[in-house]
C-alpha cells in the first residue's frame, strides 16, 4: 500500500527545561569534545545544539488525533513541550539534523507505541521514533555530517537526514516473489570456489568448499542457495568451533582429538566430579546447587557486532547469552549476569583511529549502555565484570557476556521425540542479522562497517522477558521435550541442531514476518533476536499456544521433527532444500591446523629510573585496568531479584572493589553462589601458559576470598585470539590451553562450558592490528552459608593483617612495569599445590568465621591490595614488608608490586590469629601488619617508612580516571 | 486472624514481582502474582484481594516513558475498577515502576482541572543515567496507611526515571501540608542534601507520595530489596545482625492495616 504523504504526522518533543535535559547535555558535551578535530579538519569551532526526540505517526489519523496522542501519551506533561506538524511537507533547515533508524532495523518503541495509540481509539498504522538536533544555520554542511556520524548516529543502523524528511526515508520492505535459486557449484575449480565463498559471505576455506562441491556432484545436482547457506552456518567457526575441535599439530606433534579434547575437556573428564551435571554438551554448563536445584552458567562473546555497533552488539550479546540459559536443559531462570569488556585507550586521538573504526570511548559507552538496557529490563542483576584497556583492542573491542541460571534438578536435559512439532516462540523474523554466524568467523577490515552492517542487530528485551515468563511456566507444565535458542544462524542452526538425531521438515512460510519481502533463505538464516525453538508433542500444542497468547507472545508451528535423518525445507509447498543431517553435522572435512610456539624466555626485570613507590601506587591505582568501575557498575541494576549478598561495590562508602559477587538464588535458603573472573592479557604477551594459570588462579582467589568453596567451583573458558591460521597465533592458544588443563586438574575445578572467538585481527591497507591473547576465566562457586560471606574492606582498628602466599620476583607484565613504561621480567607462575592448599585453608577459616576481611593480591600486588582494603574500610593500615613471606631477598618495589599468584591479605581479630595461623601451617603466611585508626597506608622496612599515603588521596587516584 | 491476600500485578516487563511477593509473605500475607491481562479479562478478580501491588520493572519496556504505556492501558481498561478498590478501604502500593505507573494513571495525584493533565511526573534522573544506589529515606506518618512512625530507613534505588517533578511549585507545599509527601531522601541523620543523598534530583527530595486517602502509596526505592539484614550493602561490617531489613516494616504495616 503506498504511503499517503499527507498522513505522516511529526510529533516533536522539546524539553521544557533544556538546561536540565540529560540527552541535550550529553550531545552538547560530546560535540565540545570534538573541538580539536573540528579545528583541524574544518577550522570550525563546536557549534551550539538543541536535541529533541520525536515520533512519526503514519496512517489515517487526523492532525487532531496526532495532537491528542501527543498530549495524552507521547509527551510528558511536565518536562516536554509537544508540537505536531505534517512530517513530509518541508519546513526544516539543512541544519536541522534528523536521525531515524534505517528501514528494517529494530525500533523497540515502535510496536508498543502503536498499540498504546490504538488504546486511545486512534487509528495509526505505523509509528517511528527519531531524534533531531538543530544547529545554527551558519554551520557548515560538512561539519554537520561529521558531528552526525561521530556522535548522533551510527550509520550501520541509522539514517542521517539533513533538512526535510522524504518518504523514501520511511521505506518499507517490498513484496517478495518466490524464485528458487540454485548455485552452480558443480565443476567449479578452486579459484571459483574461493570466489563463491568470499562473495557469498560463506567464510569457508577451499577444502571445505571442495567437500561441498563433491557432495553435490555425487548427488548429480547443484545446491540451492538455502542449502549452501545452511552448510556455511553449520560449519562456521562460530557454530562448529572447528579450530579447537579439529585435529592439530603443535610444534610438530600431531593430535587427532583436537585442542579442546586434549586440554580443557580432558581436565573435566579426568576430574569426573559428581556435582557436574552437564558439561560441554548443552547451551550452558550445569552443576549441582542443592538436592532440588542445579545452576547453569555460560559466557559468550559478541565481538564483531560490537565493533560495528557497540550498543546493539552488547545488547544482543547479553540477550543471546540469556537465551543460552533459557535454552540449556529444559530452561533455567537467569539469576545474574557478568560482563567483561576489552577496549582501546579512551584518550586515543580521533586522527589516530584506523579507518572504519569507532572511537574507544564511544565503544565503551555504547557497550555499557547495551548491557545496561538489556540486563536491567530483563530483571537480571549484573553483578560482576571487568574492563581491560589496550591499544590493540582499538579495532577489535571484545565483549564477553555471561549469565547464570537456576533450574529444577529434574529439568536439566531435553530430548526431541520424532513427531514433535517444531514450535518457535518470540519476536517476528526480519532481515536483521543476516550472516552473523559467518561474519563473526572472519576478520574485520575497514570495509566491515559497510559490508556487514546487515549482521548488526538491536534487541528488544521485553520480548525476551515475556519469552522467559512463558518458558518457565511451559517447562513446569511439561509442555515441551527440548528447547534451544535462535542465536547465530537463526532457525537454521536451532532446527539443525535440535533435529540432528531425528530429521526435520520445515515450512518456512509459517514464520510470521516483521515486514514483507523476505526470501525463504532470509527467513531461514535471519538472526532476528528474542526467538526460541521448542519441540512440542502434538497433544501439548494447544496448551502451549494458549499459554503464549495469555502472555501476549506469538507461537507458531514451523514444522515437525521426523525420523528421516534429513533436513527438509519447503516454502509454500515447494521444496527448497534437502540435506542429510549426517553430511551437515559430520561431513565437514578435517583439516589439520598447524601450531608453533617457542618456549618463552624472559629478560631480567630492570627499571632504569623508576618512579618512587609513593608515586607508583597512585599511578597504578589510577591506571585504567585497576581504577574504579563505579561509573559502569551503578548503571547496572545489581540487586534486582533480591538475592544480592556481596555486591560489586562494598565498604564503608559502598564504593570498594569487591573480589566477587555473592548471590542467593532461592530467597528461602541461605546457600548461595559466588561469581568472579580472572583475566591477564598483559601476561599473555610474555607467556600464554602462565597467563592461563594466572587467570584460573585469579578467578579462584576471587571466589574463595568471599566465601566460595574451592571444592565446589567450576570454571568457564573464553578464548579471544587473533587469526589462528597463522601457526604462531594458534601456538600461543595451545600453550594457554595447556595452562588451562594443568591448573584445572591441580585445582580440581572442572571446566563446564566455554566459547572461542578467533580471527580478532583488523586489516587495513597499511597495517594489521592483532589483539593480545585474551583468555577470560569465569568461576562459579557454591557458598555453603551466605551469612558467613566476607568482604574486602577493613573493619576494625587493631586487627592483624596476615599475608598468605609467597612473593617472588615476578614483575613481567605487571602494572608496576606498565606505569614505569618498561618491559622485561618474568610473568607470574603458579605453584599449583600450594595454591590449592591456600584456598582450602582460607575457606576453612571463613567457615569458622575467623576472618573479618579478605582480599586477593592481583594487579599492583600487595601495595594496591592493602590500599584498596584501607580506603574501602575508611581505615588505615600499617605494614612491615620485612615480614612478607619470600624465598629470596627482594627489593622494596618487588615486595610491594610483584603480582605473584595465590596470595591473599587477611584481616583477623587478635584473638583469632593463632587459629588462623594454625590453619595456614605449612603454607607461606605471616603477620605483616595491622589495621590502624588513622586514615593512612604506611609501609615500613627495617624500621624505616618507605610509603606513607593518605587513604583519601589513594581513593581519589583510584576513582578519578573513569568517573565519566 | 484473617489471612490478608495480596495481588502482585504482573505486566510484560515487570521484574520485581517474585521478591515483592516474598516480602509480603514475610510480612504475614499470602501473595499471588497475576498477569494484568487476567484482570482486564475479569476485573472482579480484584474483589478477592485486600492489597494490590504494582512491582518494579520496565512495564512494556518503559517505551515512550517509564510506566506510560501501562498507565494508558490501566486508564482505558481498569481506571474505575482501581478507584473502586481503593474506595472500598483497600490498599494499593507502587514500587519504582509501580510509582511511575500509578502516577501516570492519575491514582496518586489528581489531574489539573484546567488542563486535564497530571501536574507531576517522574522525569529522567538529573545525572542522565540509570543509577543503583542505597539511600536513606525519612518516612512521615499521619496520612499514609503504610507508615506508622517517623523514622529514617535505608534501601536501594535502581532507576533511570525517578526524578519527582511538579509543574507548579506550590503543589509541593500543598501536599506537604496534607502529609502526602510520605518518603523523602535524607542522609543517615535525617538531613536533606544534594546528590548522592538525593539520588536523582527530585524536587523537595520526594521519594514517595500517597494519594489523598492515604491508602495509595508509591515510592521509587525498593523496600522489597531490604527485607533481610543480609541484603544490606554493609552487613559484613556489623558484628551482629538485626532480625530483619528496614523495608519489611512497610509491608508489615500494610498487612496490619487489615488485622487491627
Amino acid at each position: 500500500m503506498p504511503t499517503n504523504v499527507s498522513n505522516v504526522w511529526e510529533v516533536l518533543l522539546r524539553p521544557s527545561r533544556p538546561e536540565e535535559d540529560a540527552e541535550q547535555r550529553r550531545v552538547q558535551s560530546e560535540i565540545e569534545h570534538l573541538a580539536p578535530i573540528l579545528k583541524l579538519k574544518f577550522d570550525h569551532s563546536p557549534p551550539a545544539s538543541t536535541t529533541m526526540r520525536g515520533f512519526l505517526l503514519e496512517g489515517p489519523l487526523s492532525q487532531g488525533d496526532a495532537e491528542r496522542a501527543a498530549r495524552e501519551l507521547l509527551a510528558d506533561p511536565v518536562t516536554d513541550i509537544p508540537s505536531v506538524r505534517a512530517a513530509l511537507k518541508g519546513g526544516l533547515k539543512t541544519s536541522d539534523v534528523t536521525i531515524i533508524r534505517k528501514p528494517g532495523v529494530m525500533d523497540p518503541v515502535s510496536d508498543s507505541a502503536e498499540q498504546a495509540i490504538r488504546l486511545l481509539g486512534i487509528d495509526v498504522a505505523r509509528v517511528r521514533t527519531f531524534h533531531r538536533t538543530s544547529f545554527p544555520s551558519s554551520t557548515d554542511v560538512s561539519v554537520l555530517r561529521f558531528i552526525a556520524s561521530r556522535i548522533l548516529a551510527n550509520e550501520a543502523i541509522d539514517q542521517i537526514v539533513l533538512g526535510d524528511l522524504k518518504s523514501e526515508h520511511l521505506g518499507r520492505g517490498a513484496g517478495y516473489e518466490f524464485k528458487l535459486v540454485t548455485v552452480p557449484i558443480r565443476g567449479m575449480d578452486d579459484a571459483a570456489l574461493e570466489k563463491l565463498s568470499k562473495e557469498g559471505q560463506l567464510y569457508l576455506n577451499v577444502v571445505e568448499m571442495r567437500t561441498i562441491r563433491d557432495h553435490f556432484e555425487s548427488l548429480g545436482r547443484n545446491p540451492t542457495d538455502i542449502e549452501l547457506e545452511t552448510i556455511a552456518q553449520t560449519w562456521s567457526e562460530h557454530c562448529s568451533h572447528k579450530t579447537l575441535r579439529g585435529p592439530y599439530e603443535f610444534n610438530g606433534k600431531k593430535s587427532e582429538a583436537g585442542i579442546l579434547k586434549d586440554t580443557i575437556m580432558h581436565a573435566t573428564r579426568t576430574l569426573n566430579q559428581d556435582w557436574c551435571v552437564s558439561v560441554f554438551k548443552d547451551n550452558a554448563g550445569i552443576i549441582k546447587f542443592d538436592d532440588e536445584w542445579n545452576v547453569s552458567f555460560k559466557v559468550e562473546t559478541h565481538n564483531h557486532p560490537s565493533a560495528i555497533e557497540p550498543y546493539g552488539g552488547s545488547n544482543t550479546g547479553i540477550g543471546g547469552v540469556i537465551r543460552d540459559i533459557l535454552g540449556a536443559g529444559r530452561g533455567g531462570k537467569p539469576i545474574c549476569n557478568t560482563d567483561v569488556f576489552c577496549v582501546g585507550m579512551p584518550d586515543t586521538p580521533y586522527e589516530k583511529l584506523p579507518p572504519g573504526t569507532l572511537h574507544p570511548a564511544r565503544v565503551l559507552r555504547g557497550v555499557v549502555s547495551g548491557v545496561r538496557d538489556y540486563g536491567n529490563r530483563m530483571g537480571i542483576p549484573t553483578v560482576n565484570g571487568a574492563v581491560f584497556f589496550d591499544d590493540r583492542y582499538l579495532a577489535n573491542p571484545l565483549v564477553y557476556c555471561g549469565t547464570v541460571g537456576i533450574m529444577p534438578a529434574d529439568k536439566c536435559f531435553g530430548k526431541v521425540q520424532p513427531g514433535d512439532l517444531i514450535v518457535a516462540l518470540g519476536g517476528r523474523t526480519g532481515r536483521d542479522g543476516i550472516h552473523g554466524a559467518t561474519f563473526s568467523s572472519g576478520e574485520l577490515t575497514q570495509e566491515s562497517e559497510v559490508v556487514s552492517s546487515g549482521a548488526v542487530q538491536i534487541g528488544n528485551a521485553i520480548t525476551e522477558k515475556k519469552v522467559l515468563d512463558i518458558l518457565l511456566q511451559a517447562r513446569d507444565r511439561e509442555l515441551f521435550t527440548a528447547v534451544t535458542d535462535c542465536g547465530a544462524g537463526g532457525f537454521s542452526s536451532a532446527v539443525g541442531e535440535m533435529g540432528e538425531g531425528t530429521g526435520a521438515l520445515v515450512r518456512l512460510e509459517n514464520a510470521p514476518l516483521k515486514y514483507e519481502g523476505l526470501s525463504y533463505t532470509e527467513i531461514w538464516i535471519s538472526e532476528a533476536q528474542e526467538r526460541m525453538v521448542f519441540s512440542v508433542p502434538p497433544d501439548k500444542w494447544n496448551e502451549f499456544k494458549a499459554l503464549a497468547e495469555s502472555e501476549g507472545v506469538e507461537a507458531f508451528v514451523l514444522g515437525v521433527f521426523e525420523n528421516t535423518g534429513k533436513l527438509k525445507l519447503t516454502y509454500k509447498g515447494e521444496q527448497v532444500g534437502e540435506l542429510p543431517m549426517e553430511f551437515l553435522h559430520r561431513g565437514m572435512p578435517n583439516i589439520v591446523r598447524v601450531a608453533k610456539a617457542p618456549e618463552p624466555t624472559y629478560e631480567t626485570f630492570h627499571v632504569a629510573s623508576p618512579v618512587r613507590v609513593g608515586e607508583a601506587i597512585h599511578r597504578i591505582l589510577g591506571s585504567l585496568n585497576v581504577c574504579s568501575k563505579e561509573w559502569i557498575i551503578r548503571q547496572y541494576d545489581h540487586e534486582v531479584q533480591g538475592g544480592s549478598i556481596v555486591k560489586p561495590l562494598v565498604g564503608i562508602h559502598d564504593d570498594g572493589p569487591s573480589d566477587a559477587a555473592v548471590v542467593r538464588p532461592i530467597l528461602k535458603s541461605y546457600q548461595g553462589i559466588a561469581i568472579a573472573c580472572g583475566m591477564n592479557p598483559r601476561y599473555g604477551d610474555l607467556d600464554p601458559y602462565r597467563m592461563a594459570l594466572s587467570a584460573i588462579d585469579e578467578a579462584m582467589r576471587n571466589v574463595v576470598a568471599v566465601g566460595g568453596n574451592p571444592d565446589r567451583t567450576a570454571i568457564l573458558d573464553n578464548f579471544c585470539w587473533g587469526r589462528t591460521e597463522r601457526p604462531e597465533v594458534l601456538g600461543s592458544l595451545c600453550q594457554a590451553s595447556f595452562g588451562c588443563r594443568d591448573a584445572a586438574l591441580a585445582y580440581k575445578t572442572p571446566f563446564i562450558s566455554g566459547k572461542d572467538s578467533l580471527n580478532n585481527e583488523f586489516v587495513t591497507e597499511t597495517e594489521r592490528i592483532v589483539i593480545p591473547p585474551s583468555l577470560l576465566i569465569s568461576a562459579i562457586s557454591i557458598v555453603p552459608d551466605v551469612r558467613k560471606a566476607i568482604t574486602m574492606d577493613l573493619k576494625q582498628p587493631g586487627n592483624g593483617l596476615i599475608l598468605v602466599g609467597l612473593t617472588k620476583n615476578e614483575m613481567g607484565g605487571s602494572h608496576y612495569a606498565l606505569v614505569n613504561g618498561t618491559g622485561g621480567g618474568e610473568p607470574p607462575n603458579v605453584d599449583l599445590e600450594t595454591g590449592r592448599k591456600s584456598f582450602i585453608a582460607i575457606h576453612q577459616a571463613i567457615k569458622e568465621e575467623l576472618l573479618r576481611s579478605c582480599h586477593d593480591l592481583s594487579e599492583g600486588g600487595l601495595a594496591v591490595a592493602a590500599a584498596e582494603m584501607a580506603f574501602s574500610g575508611g581505615l588505615g593500615a600499617s605494614i612491615d614488608i620485612e615480614s612478607v613471606p619470600i624465598q629470596d631477598e627482594l627489593p622494596d618495589e618487588v615486595l610491594l608490586f610483584s603480582e605473584s599468584n595465590s596470595r591473599f591479605l587477611l584481616e583477623v581479630e587478635p584473638t583469632n590469629i593463632r587459629r588462623v595461623l594454625e590453619l595456614l601451617s605449612g603454607l607461606p603466611a605471616a603477620i605483616v601488619g595491622e589495621v590502624t585508626p588513622d586514615p593512612v597506608l604506611r609501609v615500613r622496612r627495617s624500621g624505616k617508612d618507605i610509603l606513607v599515603e593518605s587513604i583519601d588521596g589513594l581513593r581519589e587516584s583510584w576513582q578519578t580516571p573513569l568517573a565519566w | 486472624m484473617a489471612n490478608v491476600r495480596v495481588l502482585v500485578l504482573r505486566a510484560p516487563g515487570s521484574n520485581c514481582d517474585n521478591e515483592t511477593a516474598h516480602a509480603f509473605e514475610l510480612a504475614g500475607a499470602s501473595a499471588e502474582r497475576i498477569h494484568i491481562q487476567r484482570v482486564v479479562e475479569n476485573p472482579s478478580l480484584l474483589d478477592e484481594f485486600q492489597i494490590l501491588c504494582f512491582p518494579g520493572g520496565f512495564s512494556f519496556g518503559d517505551d515512550i516513558a517509564a510506566g506510560r504505556i501501562y498507565a494508558t492501558l490501566l486508564q482505558t481498561k481498569l481506571g474505575d475498577a482501581f478507584r473502586q478498590f481503593r474506595d472500598h478501604d483497600r490498599l494499593i502500593l507502587g514500587i519504582c515502576n509501580g510509582f511511575q505507573v500509578l502516577l501516570k494513571t492519575g491514582l496518586l495525584v489528581e489531574p489539573d482541572p484546567s488542563t486535564g493533565q497530571i501536574p507531576a511526573t517522574l522525569a529522567f534522573n538529573r545525572q542522565g543515567r540509570f543509577e543503583d544506589r542505597w539511600v536513606h529515606i525519612e518516612l512521615s506518618p499521619g496520612r499514609c496507611a503504610f507508615v506508622q512512625e517517623r523514622e529514617v530507613i535505608t534501601m536501594p534505588v535502581a532507576h533511570a526515571e525517578g526524578r519527582f517533578m511538579v509543574s507548579r511549585a506550590e503543589l509541593l507545599k500543598k501536599w506537604q501540608g496534607e502529609n502526602r509527601l510520605v518518603a523523602r531522601y535524607v542522609d543517615a541523620d535525617g538531613n536533606a542534601g544534594d546528590f548522592p543523598i538525593n539520588p536523582n534530583g527530585a524536587m523537595g527530595d520526594v521519594a514517595g507520595i500517597s494519594d489523598s486517602t492515604g491508602r495509595v502509596f508509591a515510592l521509587m526505592p525498593h523496600p522489597e530489596r531490604h527485607v533481610s539484614p543480609y541484603q544490606h550493602p554493609r552487613w559484613t561490617r556489623r558484628k551482629a545482625q538485626p532480625v530483619e531489613g528496614d523495608g519489611l516494616r512497610l509491608f508489615r504495616n500494610a498487612v496490619n492495616y487489615f488485622q487491627n
